[in-house]
C-alpha cells in the first residue's frame, strides 16, 4: 500500500512536471515575449533559487548568514565576463577605462557552472574564520563581507577584470539561449525554470540525505548533534559552500535575466529581500520559499503597480502617487510578519500526502454536514 | 595620502562624525542588550528625525521645531516596539529581526512616498551651523559641540542606568531575562523605557549629522545605521562605553582611509575592521564573555 | 490563516486586474502611447522631475498629432527608473508592456546603459533626452538622442578650466558605478592632461554624505578647480561642505548642476559655481514665458520643478524630445515602432534648443555647442557666459 502510494505520488510529480512545462511553452508561444507575466515568472524562478539556498543555510543549517548579495555577485560577475564575446572584451564598448586582462570565453552552461564555483570557492575560503561565530555575530560577518566584496569588485585596480564600478553589458542573455545542437532559440522562461528547477531539485536531494539530517540536527541542537559525533565544522562549510554555490548560480541567472550587471545593484538591501521572501514562505520549508519568491516578485513587479498611477485616484484624494505601492507592499509584509510569523508554509512541505489528507477531511466534512 | 600632510581636517571630521555614530549605536546596544535583537529599524528612526525636522522646521519656529521633533522621535520609537515586537515577545528571535527588517522597510518607504522621492534639504540652525577656524582648519561649529554634547549625553545616561531604580532594572533584564520577569520586574516597561532612550539619542544624533551632511533622504538612514551597528559590535555589543569608543574609532578611520586616497573602501573598511575584531575577540572590545550552558 | 493570506492575496489580484481592465478602456478616437522612462525618485530624481515636466509641457501644447491623415491622441505613459540601473531593466519592461511607440529618457546614462537591451529586443526606439554617456547609443540600433555628448562636454569644461580659470590642477570627483559621472570625468581627464594640466581624481562610493575628507583632500593637494559632475543630491552636500572648510576654488561641472537645486544650495554663499549646459533661459523668450505661466499655473508642476519658475536646460530638452518623436511618427506615417525606427535615423527638427539632426552611426544628435553658466549667488539665479562652440 505504501509503496503504491509513494509510486503514484512519483508518477503525479511527474505528471505535475509534465505539465508546467508544457504550459509554460504554450504560454511562451502564444504571448509576447516581453509580455509582464512572463517577466514575472523568469525573475520569480531565479528569486525561488536563491531563497531555496537561503533557506539551506538559515532554516535547515540554522547559520543565519546574510551574505546571499555577495554571493550572487561573484556569480553574476564571473558569468558576465566569462560569456562576454571576445570581439566585445577587445574593442572598447564595454571595457572602456580598462583593457581588459580576460581572454578566454565560454558557453552559457560552463559558465553557469563556473558562476556557482566561483562564489563556493570564496564561500569556503571564508567560512573558514567566519563559521566559527556564533549566531548574530555570524549574521553581521557575513554581512560585511558581502560589503567588502562590493568594493572589492568595483575598486579601480580590478578594472581590468570587472570592469571597475561600472556596468557589464554585451554578455550572453537569456535570448541567446539556444537548443543544443541547433540554432532554434531555447524559451526563455522555460529555461530560467529548468535551470532554477534543476538546481532546487538537487537541494532537495541535498536535505533528504544523511547530510540534511545531520544539518538538521546541528539546527535543532548544537551540542547534542556534536555529542552524536556529527563534525560540526565539517557540517557547517559544506552547509554554507553549497548555498553559496546556488547563489552564485542564481546571481548569473539574475545576470542572464537584467542584460546588464553592476556591482552596485548587490547591496544589503539584496539580501533583506531575499531573507523576506524566506521568512514570508516559512524558514525550514522549500515549496514555501518558492511559493512566496513569486508571490513576492509579482507583487513587487507587477500587481501593485496601479497604486502608483495617479489616474486611479477614485475618492478624489491625492493618496495614489509615485511610492504608494511601496508602502501598501510594506504594511502587507508587516501584517504578514506580525500576524503570520511562521510565513505561508510554516516548516511543512507541498506533498500530495497533505493534498490527500485535505481532500478527505474535506470530503468527511461535506458528509458531516449533509 | 593627503592625511598624511594635513591631518587636523580630517580628526575633526572623523570625531564629529564619531560622535554622531555613537549617539545611534548606544541605541543599537542597549536594544541588543536587553532583547537579544538587532534593530534593524533604528538606523530608519535616525532618518525620520531628520525628516521631521525639515517639515517641521517649515511651518515653526527653530526653537519650538527640535523639541516637538525629540519628542516625536521618541514617540515613535516607542510606538515601534508596541506594535511591531511586543507581539512577537514568545516567537523565535529571528521573527523579531524580521519584524524590524520590516519597520525598516515601512519608514523607508513611507519617507519616500511622502518626500516624492526627492532629497530635502535640513534646516540650518543658527550658531551652530556657523564656520570657525580650528588651528587652520575651518568647519563648522557643530564639528566641535558634537563630541562635547555625545560624551556629557553618555556620562548622563551611565549615571541613570547606575543609579536609578529603572536603571537597575534594566541591568537585571539585560543579565537575565526570564529571571528578572519572575522577580517581579515589568520588564515590558523597561523595554519600553530603553526604546525611548534609544530614539532620543538617535534623534539628536540626527540633529547634528545632519546640521553636518545637510541633505536628508529615504536612504540616508541605511548606511550610518549599518555602521553604528557595526560600532556596537565592535566595542563589545550591549556594552555602553563600548558602543561609543567602537563609533569613535568607526568614524575617525573613515575618514583616515578617505584622506590616504582609499576612497573605494571607505565603507568595506568598517565591516574589515569588524571581522577583524570578531576573529580575534568575538565579542567584541568589552563585551562579557558569554559561556554555552548545556 | 491561509484562507485569510489567500484572500487578501486574491483581492489584490482582483484590484489589479480591475486597474488593468480600467486603464485599456479606449474612447472613440485612436491613441498612440509615447512612453516616458524617467527618475522620480533617488538619486536623479529631481533631475528626472524637470525633464518629465517639458515632456509633459509639450505634451499639453500638442496633445494630438496627425498621421498619416489620421488624428491620433497621444497618451503618455510615465515610469519611474528609479534612478537605480537594476530597476531600470524592469521600468522598461512595464513601458514596452503598455504598448509604447516610442519612449523617451531618461535623465541619467546609467539607467539608459540599463535599460536599452529590453528596449532594443522589444524592437522599441528610445529618444534619449539629456543621458550624454557615449555608451548608451553605441551599439544599441535603437536607442537615439538629442544632446551632446560627454567626450564634447568634457573637452569644453577642460578647456574652460585650463583656459579661462587659467588652472593646471584639477580636482575630479565621481560616484562609484555612476556612467554618467564617470564618463564625464574620465574625458574630462584626457582633454585636461592632453592640455598639460594634472587631475586628482578620486571616487565616492553610493549613499556616501561625508563629502567633508574630499574637499579637504582637494584643498590639501592644491587644486585649482574642483570639478565634480555628480546628481544634484550629492551636489547640495558638495557646495554646502565646501562652504563650510571655506574654499577658495571653483567648482565645475556638467549638465546635471544646471538646476534650481544648485542654485538654492549657492544662495547667499561665498562660492564660485560654473556648469555646462543644454540651453541658457531667456534663449526662447516666448517658451520661457509660457511654460513659466503654465509652471506656476500648477502647485504640483511648481513642486516637481524644485519651488520655482526656473526654467532648466533639461525641461526645454524634454519639451524638444517631445516634438521630435511627434516629426519622427509623422515622418513614418505609422504608429509602428519598427517604422518609426526607421524614420528617427533621418528625422529634423528645430526647438527650443536649437536644430535637431541625427549622425548616422550611432543616432547621436549632431551639436556641438554648449552653453556656459555661473551662479549669481546674491540673487540665486544664473548668468549667461559666452557659449562655446568646437568644430
Amino acid at each position: 500500500m505504501n509503496s503504491l502510494t509513494q509510486k503514484s505520488d512519483r508518477a503525479l510529480t511527474a505528471a505535475a512536471l509534465a505539465a508546467l512545462v508544457a504550459v509554460l511553452l504554450i504560454m511562451e508561444m502564444t504571448m509576447k515575449s516581453t509580455s509582464i507575466l512572463l517577466t514575472v515568472l523568469k525573475k520569480g524562478a531565479i528569486y525561488a533559487l536563491v531563497a531555496v539556498s537561503m533557506n539551506l543555510l538559515n532554516g535547515f543549517t540554522g547559520l543565519f548568514s546574510l551574505g546571499q548579495a555577495g554571493f550572487m555577485l561573484i556569480g553574476a560577475y564571473t558569468y558576465a565576463i566569462l560569456t562576454m564575446p571576445m570581439e566585445v572584451k577587445l574593442s572598447s564598448s564595454v571595457y572602456k577605462y580598462y583593457d581588459c586582462a580576460v581572454h578566454v570565453e565560454t558557453g552559457i552552461l560552463p559558465a553557469l557552472l563556473l558562476a556557482g564555483v566561483a562564489a563556493a570557492v570564496f564561500a569556503a575560503l571564508i567560512g573558514l574564520p567566519v563559521l566559527r561565530l556564533k549566531s548574530d555575530y555570524l549574521a553581521i560577518a557575513t554581512l560585511g563581507f558581502a560589503e567588502i566584496l562590493r568594493a572589492l569588485f568595483q575598486w579601480d585596480a580590478m578594472g581590468p577584470i570587472t570592469n571597475g564600478a561600472n556596468v557589464m553589458r554585451q554578455y550572453k542573455d537569456l535570448t541567446d539561449v539556444k537548443v543544443p545542437f541547433t540554432d532554434i532559440r531555447f524559451p526563455p522562461t522555460l529555461f530560467c525554470f529548468l535551470a532554477a528547477g534543476i538546481c532546487i531539485g538537487i537541494i532537495v536531494l541535498l536535505i533528504n540525505s544523511s547530510y540534511g539530517r545531520a544539518f538538521k540536527a546541528i539546527r535543532d541542537d548544537e551540542v547534542a548533534a556534536e555529542a552524536m559525533g556529527i563534525n560540526l565544522f565539517r557540517h557547517k562549510e559544506m552547509s554554507f559552500v553549497i548555498s553559496s554555490f546556488f547563489a552564485g548560480v542564481s546571481g548569473a541567472l539574475l545576470a542572464m535575466f537584467q542584460y546588464t550587471v553592476q556591482a552596485a545593484q548587490f547591496k544589503t538591501a539584496m539580501t533583506y529581500e531575499i531573507l523576506l521572501i524566506v521568512v514570508i514562505g516559512g524558514i525550514g520549508s522549500i515549496s514555501g520559499s518558492c511559493i512566496s519568491s513569486f508571490l513576492f516578485i509579482a507583487c513587487n513587479e507587477w500587481l501593485l503597480r496601479f497604486l502608483d498611477e495617479s489616474s486611479n485616484n477614485i475618492l478624489g484624494m491625492n493618496l495614489l502617487r509615485s511610492g504608494f505601492r511601496k508602502v501598501v507592499f510594506s504594511i502587507v509584509i508587516m501584517i504578514i510578519v506580525l500576524f503570520f510569523p511562521k510565513g505561508i508554509m510554516g516548516e511543512r512541505e507541498l506533498s500530495w500526502k497533505r493534498f490527500r489528507k485535505r481532500a478527505s477531511r474535506r470530503g468527511k466534512e461535506a458528509g458531516a454536514d449533509e | 595620502m593627503q592625511f598624511l600632510q594635513t591631518p587636523l581636517p580630517y580628526l575633526l571630521a572623523g570625531i564629529s562624525v564619531g560622535g554622531q555614530y555613537a549617539l545611534i549605536a548606544i541605541g543599537y546596544t542597549m536594544v541588543y542588550g536587553i532583547l537579544r535583537l538587532i534593530n534593524f529599524a533604528h538606523g530608519d528612526v535616525f532618518m525620520v528625525a531628520g525628516m521631521f525636522m525639515v517639515f517641521l522646521s517649515a511651518s515653526l519656529p527653530l526653537g519650538l521645531a527640535i523639541p516637538l521633533v525629540l519628542v516625536i522621535t521618541v514617540l515613535l520609537g516607542f510606538l515601534i516596539e508596541r506594535a511591531a515586537y511586543k507581539p512577537l515577545r514568545d516567537a523565535p528571535r529571528m521573527s523579531v529581526m524580521i519584524s524590524a527588517i520590516g519597520v525598516s522597510y515601512l519608514l523607508q518607504n513611507c519617507a519616500l512616498y511622502f518626500t516624492g522621492g526627492l532629497a530635502k534639504v535640513f534646516p540650518q540652525i543658527p550658531w551652530i551651523s556657523d564656520t570657525v577656524e580650528v588651528f587652520g582648519a575651518v568647519t563648522k561649529r557643530v564639528t566641535l559641540i558634537t563630541p562635547v554634547l555625545t560624551v556629557a549625553l553618555v556620562i548622563a545616561l551611565v549615571l541613570f542606568i547606575r543609579h536609578t531604580k529603572i536603571g537597575m532594572a534594566m541591568r537585571a533584564v539585560a543579565k537575565d531575562f526570564e529571571t528578572s520577569r519572575l522577580m517581579g520586574i515589568k520588564v515590558n516597561s523597561v523595554i519600553s523605557a530603553t526604546f525611548i532612550i534609544g530614539s532620543f539619542l538617535a534623534a539628536v544624533g540626527s540633529l547634528l549629522y545632519f546640521t553636518n551632511y545637510a541633505s536628508v533622504t529615504p536612504t540616508s538612514g541605511g548606511m550610518p545605521g549599518l555602521k553604528c551597528f557595526v560600532a556596537a559590535v565592535f566595542g563589545g555589543i550591549g556594552s555602553i562605553p563600548g558602543a561609543v569608543i567602537g563609533a569613535f574609532i568607526i568614524g575617525i578611520c573613515e575618514n583616515i582611509i578617505k584622506g590616504m586616497g582609499w576612497t573605494t573602501f571607505s565603507d568595506a573598511f568598517t565591516f574589515a575592521l569588524l571581522i577583524v575584531i570578531l576573529l580575534v575577540k568575538p565579542t567584541g572590545l568589552f563585551g562579557e564573555k558569554a559561556t554555552d550552558k548545556v | 490563516m491561509k484562507k485569510a493570506l489567500a484572500l487578501i492575496l486574491c483581492v489584490c489580484m482582483a484590484l489589479s486586474l480591475a486597474a488593468c481592465g480600467g486603464g485599456s478602456s479606449a474612447s472613440g478616437s485612436k491613441t498612440v502611447t509615447i512612453g516616458v522612462f524617467e527618475p522620480a525618485s533617488g538619486d536623479n530624481g529631481a533631475g528626472g522631475k524637470q525633464e518629465t515636466l517639458g515632456v509633459q509641457y509639450a505634451n499639453s501644447v500638442q496633445p494630438t498629432v496627425d498621421i498619416g491623415g489620421e488624428t491620433y491622441n497621444v497618451v503618455v505613459k510615465y515610469v519611474d527608473n528609479e534612478s537605480s540601473n537594476d530597476k531600470a531593466s524592469s521600468a522598461a519592461a512595464e513601458l514596452v508592456n503598455a504598448g509604447c511607440s516610442v519612449v523617451l529618457g531618461s535623465y541619467g546614462s546609467g539607467v539608459s546603459i540599463a535599460g536599452g537591451p529590453t528596449f532594443e529586443n522589444a524592437g522599441i526606439p528610445v529618444v534619449g533626452i539629456t543621458c550624454t554617456n557615449p555608451a548608451v547609443t553605441e551599439g544599441n540600433s535603437y536607442y537615439f538622442r538629442i544632446c551632446f555628448l560627454d567626450p564634447f562636454q568634457g573637452t569644453v569644461l577642460a578647456n574652460y578650466a585650463f583656459n579661462k580659470l587659467g588652472v593646471t590642477k584639477a580636482y575630479c570627483l565621481n560616484k562609484l558605478g555612476d556612467d554618467y559621472s564617470g564618463g564625464l570625468v574620465n574625458y574630462f581627464i584626457e582633454a585636461f592632461e592632453k592640455l598639460g594640466g594634472e587631475c586628482v581624481h578620486e571616487e565616492f562610493p553610493d549613499g556616501n554624505s561625508d563629502f567633508t575628507s574630499y574637499v579637504a583632500n582637494a584643498k590639501a593637494a592644491g587644486c585649482g578647480v574642483f570639478f565634480s559632475p555628480v546628481s544634484t543630491e550629492a551636489a547640495q552636500l558638495i557646495i554646502d561642505q565646501a562652504v563650510a572648510q571655506g574654499v577658495t576654488f571653483p567648482l565645475l561641472a556638467g549638465d546635471t548642476w544646471d538646476s534650481n537645486v544648485i542654485l538654492q544650495a549657492a544662495q547667499g554663499k561665498n562660492v564660485n559655481i560654473t556648469v555646462t549646459t543644454f540651453y541658457p533661459e531667456g534663449a526662447d523668450a516666448a517658451f520661457d514665458t509660457n511654460i513659466k505661466a503654465w509652471i506656476n499655473g500648477d502647485a504640483t508642476n511648481k513642486a516637481n520643478n524644485g519651488g520655482d519658475d526656473t526654467v532648466a536646460a533639461v525641461t526645454a530638452m524634454g519639451y524638444d524630445a517631445y516634438f521630435f518623436a511627434l516629426a519622427a511618427m509623422q515622418k513614418a506615417g505609422s504608429t509602428d515602432p519598427a517604422k518609426i525606427m526607421e524614420a528617427l535615423w533621418s528625422t529634423e527638427y528645430t526647438g527650443v534648443t536649437g536644430p535637431i539632426a541625427l549622425d548616422q552611426t550611432n543616432g547621436d544628435a549632431i551639436r556641438n555647442t554648449a552653453y556656459v553658466k555661473q551662479v549669481d549667488t546674491a540673487s540665486g539665479s544664473w548668468i549667461a557666459l559666452d557659449p562655446v562652440t568646437i568644430g
